[in-house]
């Protein structure tokens, strides 16, 4: 674990986009908040492919740090947007670990079928809770931010701001986690179980520890989208939510912590422009960029990059 | 010499297939044992009984004084034994020393709880390093390991069984797949390296040229059976073993009785 090029530059972007905030126009700066939320739950997604798990259940976590950080203002009354958020990563941090213990032990289309199947329980509390709002879901104003309020004409950027440092601060750990020792095991595992046992680590252990760290990165996307959006509800864990985080990480590819970071930008901007230009043919255009990168981009976006460097 | 590792009376039965029939071995250590037998005789099902891949229907295998018997191959490979694959098992999408460094850091990340006080002192790159060094890896150190020759496959795999710092390596057909020219080389590469570690090897091998040069002892299975058991003069020389694992043609009668 070392402090390399990419921990310089994911530093370098953090302070860019926040000295860039401020100046940008309202819609971009929207643009780029909802890409910030989406980019660090498609993070968590990328440390698990890079594991060789695909979760088609990961609205799950993202629900639960948003129901979290709600349900923090809503029924304890605590409305500070960190602590909204570090609900939502404990919370997350504590079902992951519960459920990582059985999710553990199973591979390829059980662990996926297993993940949505998790998912779609907490959809279906949710939907019957009454006290949360039920299918309505509730509102969240999130007022303050460490004591000072967050209100009037600067809180898009404000909450902006936070998002960055937030996506960007998540992205730099899990960089640091993926060159460390027990991050290189990601790879190791998706390419050779058997050799990792006998080269003295747990599998279990390792996919469990990975699945815990990409829930939890969830949890904080879903909070901040909370916050972000004002509203929540209970579609946040229905699967298309989880589909569509699946989407994105196949369209960033894994090979950098930039990559979800830029996929999830890309995913939004052709969601909205292709929302706003033809709002009856949006999924058709997702679907075509998405057959064209699987098929002349099959290492995701990124893949152009390296590409590149490579060239 | 003391006994560092003693299998007693173990036997395992797949269906009708018995693939281990009361074996009873005793390894001493820093000794070099040839494991002989023709196909299907069951060399690899012993290897996979003391590395804890599979568990022995009945029997026991103490390692240093230790009951391995029910441990999981992590577990045993962190007591020091590991092993190399008869088809090698490598990290296919990675480079060749990412392959080693994965094992280093596993050493390292384990507290170095079972690796030797001065080798974790020396930071892992050199490590890996020193690995590639011992088995002529070098000039491949950045190629993917999945698109490497099979010969060099196969000498990765050991380095990957070494670089864990094993006290005893099992290694299942390390010249299978190299070229007869190269199958010399790279037992006098492993042997070397073996020696500078001070480990007890035990490996499987249908080469005879190659059992005879290199072990001071030889097993040699048979139908799950060990038919001999000794210096390699000996048991080349056992009409049984001509028999039944050279596969020479040798009349029954010079065979010792009862065994057909
Ligand atoms: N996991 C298993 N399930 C069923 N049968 C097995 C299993 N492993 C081994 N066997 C059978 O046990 C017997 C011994 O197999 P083993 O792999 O130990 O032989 P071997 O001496 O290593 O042979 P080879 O030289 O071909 O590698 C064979 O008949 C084999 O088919
Ligand atoms: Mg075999």
């Amino acid at each position: 674990m070392k402090f390399d090029r990419t921990c310089i530059a994911i530093v370098g972007l953090a302070v860019v986009l926040l000295i860039a905030g401020p100046l940008l126009p309202a819609w971009a700066v929207s643009l780029a908040n909802v890409s910030l939320c989406l980019g660090t739950v498609v993070l968590g997604m990328m440390l698990l492919m890079r594991t060789g798990l695909v979760s088609f259940g990961h609205g799950l976590y993202y629900c639960l740090g948003a129901y979290a950080a709600g349900t923090l203002e809503n029924l304890v009354k605590v409305s500070d947007i960190a602590l909204m958020v570090l609900a939502g990563a404990a919370v997350t941090a504590v079902v992951s670990g519960l459920l990582g213990l059985l999710l553990s032990r199973y591979r390829e289309i059980f662990f996926a079928m297993l993940s949505l199947a998790f998912s779609m329980i907490l959809y279906g509390l949710l939907v019957k809770s009454a006290a949360l709002g039920s299918t309505d879901g509730f509102n969240i104003s999130a007022k303050t931010l460490a004591g000072f309020a967050v209100d009037g004409d600067s809180r898009r950027v404000v909450l902006y701001s936070i998002a960055v440092i937030v996506t960007l601060g998540s992205a730099l750990l899990l960089h640091l986690y993926l060159s460390s020792h027990r991050g290189r095991l990601a790879g190791a595992i998706r390419d050779n179980e058997l050799r990792v046992e006998y080269m003295g680590a747990s599998v279990r252990a390792t996919i469990h520890v990975n699945y815990v760290i990409s829930a939890v990165l969830a949890g904080i996307g879903g909070a901040l989208m909370a916050v972000n959006i004002g509203h929540i509800d209970p579609e946040m864990a229905y699967w298309p939510q989880s589909g569509e985080f699946v989407f994105v990480a196949i369209l960033s590819g894994t090979g950098s912590v930039f990559a979800p970071l830029a996929g999830a930008l890309v995913f939004e901007t052709i969601r909205s422009f292709a929302y706003e230009y033809s709002p009856n043919t949006w999924q058709m255009v997702l679907g075509i960029t998405m057959l064209l990168v699987i098929l002349f981009l099959p290492g995701g976006l990124w893949s152009i990059f390296k590409r590149r460097k490579a060239g | 010499m003391a006994t560092i590792l003693d299998a007693k009376g173990l036997n395992k039965s797949f269906g009708a297939v018995t693939a281990a029939k009361d074996i009873h071995v005793a390894v001493e250590a820093d000794s070099i044992v040839g494991l002989i037998g023709s196909n299907g005789a069951g060399k690899t099902t012993f290897i996979n009984m003391v590395t804890g891949y599979l568990k022995p229907d009945t029997g026991s295998i103490v390692f240093n004084g230790r009951d391995i018997t029910a441990l999981r191959p992590r577990n045993i490979t962190r007591l020091g034994i590991c092993r190399s694959f008869q088809i090698p098992q490598l990290f296919n999408s990675m480079t060749v020393g990412e392959n080693l460094l994965v094992g280093v850091g596993i050493v390292a990340g384990t507290g170095g709880g079972w690796a030797a006080a001065g080798a974790t002192a020396s930071s892992p790159a050199a490590v890996v390093d020193t690995m590639l060094d011992r088995f002529g890896l070098g000039h491949v150190r950045d190629r993917q390991a999945g698109l490497l020759p099979e010969g060099t496959r196969k000498l990765l795999d050991i380095a990957m069984a070494m670089v864990v710092q094993p006290r005893i390596l099992l290694l299942d057909e390390p010249t299978s797949g190299v070229s007869a020219d190269e199958k010399f080389t790279l037992m006098d590469m492993v042997m070397a390296a073996v020696r500078e570690s001070r480990v007890t090897v035990l490996f499987v091998e249908h080469d005879m040229e190659i059992v005879e040069r290199y072990t001071q002892r030889i097993l040699a299975f048979y139908e799950g059976r060990i038919i001999a058991d000794g210096v390699p003069s000996h048991v080349l020389a056992d009409p049984e073993v001509r028999r039944y694992v050279i596969g020479e043609h040798v009349p029954a009668a010079e065979g010792t009785a009862g065994h057909a």
